[in-house]
């Protein structure tokens, strides 16, 4: 674990791994809850977190330096079942790029078990993890200049969810009706840091799946 | 109290709705947006009589025209310009009375680029996130100010401020940013590092509310490969593959995957909203406290 001063009321927090991101996340948040942290924004992205707006870095930077995560970040609280039109205009794209067919796509990521890793290039806008690591896509090499808003998409390792209509390169996949992002409800993001999600093909549920674990809610008229 | 309310007679090139932000949602990726020239923005409503959280307009380079429904206060701040009520010349920097119908204009800025419009009882459409802020990054908030649009008022809090004349700063000649490196000063050269913080850069005409574009000297980083995404604080210099400094502003991203160089102090951001294109910048090494 690697602190770096950002400014005058920041520390960066850099971990080796996407999972320790995720663990140091969950543990910020814990102390955070448990009153020993006090911070205004606190931050989780590929290999790091930011805590942000902080009264002592300085005292932060060597407590967290001393500290010794979790091997894993605990079982997120939250589940979120996101149905999905498997019907994205770049299916084919991955799916060649995959090696497998385009049905097999739609396959592979229902059974996937994701969580968000963090959020960020809109309100709302999540990059889950947990795909294996063989299903990395590539961006497109020209990105869209309008992905219609609740288009479910790939890139790198990551699987987006656009909550908006907005320009971008994440090859597309499928279709949900699901309401990424409304200020009228607590939190205005559907997909939170931490949530476990599952992506449930509308046309009935995939018979591979396992049965998901107790707590398990449906996005829908989660509002 | 359906006439507290103000028309727009002329929005101008780009005004907003501004207040403090909405701080502490960086998480879900929004940005915290807020008054780019906080202190004018509350020295606007210390005028007026408001709190300073209430919201204000902020205009760009050319200012905006309002009709208020009922008589209000008003005081302009930021960048100086001329106002006039109903055409009469009135007060830059002090409460102004307008009465119901008049037309009070903020004209265009003589220098500096922001300036800042602050009526009594605040500007009350609905808050998004805790915030009346314009987000235009994200969009979040009310929509930019267009002709004729009418905006809601609150009711007055306290009677204005019992002033002639505010102390106000002036906009910059020079920009001066005082900086204090990392979180990836090392993805540079050093070579890099110190053309940062030794040569002068400019403030590009492609700056806006979410970052202060340069234009200088290219930084050659050291390390090329791809940074994976990381939070980003305010005022912090990232630098795109292009090698010119972009300092972020208050509708930067809440994530990015450019190196920051290094981080502007805080309060040297407000005359970073006033720096017009053209304007020189250096960036200052400081140690950190």
């Amino acid at each position: 674990m690697r602190v770096l001063p950002v400014g005058t009321d920041a520390l960066l927090v850099e971990v080796s791994s996407g999972d320790q991101a995720q663990a140091l996340h969950a543990e910020l948040l814990r102390r955070r809850k448990a009153g020993s942290l006090r911070v205004r924004d606190i931050v989780p992205a590929a290999r790091t977190v930011l805590l942000d707006g902080l009264a002592d870095p300085a005292g932060l930077a060597a407590d967290l330096a001393a500290t010794r995560l979790p091997p894993a970040a605990p079982a997120p609280p939250r589940t979120v079942e996101v149905p999905v039109r498997y019907d994205g205009p770049d299916l084919a794209e991955v799916a060649a790029h995959w090696g497998v067919s385009v049905p097999e796509v739609a396959r592979i990521h229902a059974r996937a078990e994701f969580r968000v890793a963090f959020c960020g290039f809109a309100p709302g806008f999540g990059y889950l993890t947990g795909l294996p690591g063989r299903y990395d896509t590539p961006r497109r090499a020209t990105p869209r200049t309008a992905v219609p808003a609740g288009s479910v998409a790939l890139a790198g390792p990551y699987t987006g969810v656009y909550p908006r209509t907005s320009p971008g390169g994440w090859q597309l996949i499928g279709t949900t009706d699901v309401v990424l992002w409304d200020p009228a409800r607590e939190p205005a993001a559907l997909l939170v840091p931490g949530t476990r999600v599952r992506f449930v093909p509308a046309d009935g549920p995939e018979p591979e799946i396992p049965a998901a674990g107790a707590g398990t809610a449906s996005a829908v008229g989660a509002a | 109290m359906t006439d507290r309310a103000l028309a727009v007679v002329r929005a101008g090139a780009l005004t907003t709705v501004q207040d403090q932000g909405r701080a502490g949602h960086a998480h879900l990726g929004v940005p915290r947006s807020g008054a780019l020239d906080g202190p004018a923005a509350a020295l606007v409503n210390r005028l007026v009589g408001n709190a300073p959280d209430a919201a204000v307009l902020e205009t760009t380079v050319d200012g905006c025209a309002l009709r208020p429904r009922s008589a209000v206060t008003v005081a302009v701040a930021g960048a100086p310009c001329a106002v006039t009520v109903d055409g009469r010349p009135a007060a830059w920097g002090a409460p102004v009375r307008v009465r119901a119908g008049e037309v009070l204009e903020a004209g265009r800025a003589c220098c500096g680029v922001r300036a800042y419009v602050g009526v009594s009882g605040g500007i009350a459409v609905d808050p998004v996130l805790g915030s009346r802020s314009t987000d235009l990054l994200s969009g979040l908030g009310p929509a930019p100010l267009t002709d004729g649009a009418v905006l809601p008022l609150g009711a007055p809090a306290a009677p204005p401020a019992r002033v002639d004349v505010a102390p106000v700063p002036a906009p910059p000649l020079e920009l001066v940013l005082r900086v204090t490196p990392g979180p990836r000063d090392d993805w540079f050269t050093p070579l890099a590092v110190r053309t940062f913080t030794s040569r002068t850069y400019r403030v590009s005409p492609a700056s806006n509310r979410i970052g202060l574009r340069t234009t200088g000297p290219a930084l050659e980083r050291a390390r090329r490969e791809e940074l994976p995404s990381e939070g980003m604080v305010l005022g912090a210099v990232q630098v795109p593959p292009d090698g010119t400094p972009v300092v972020f502003l208050a509708d930067h991203p809440t994530t990015g995957g450019y190196p920051v160089i290094a981080v502007v102090h805080p309060d040297d951001l407000p005359a970073a909203a006033q720096a017009p294109p053209g304007t020189p910048v250096r960036f200052v090494a400081v140690r950190r406290r």
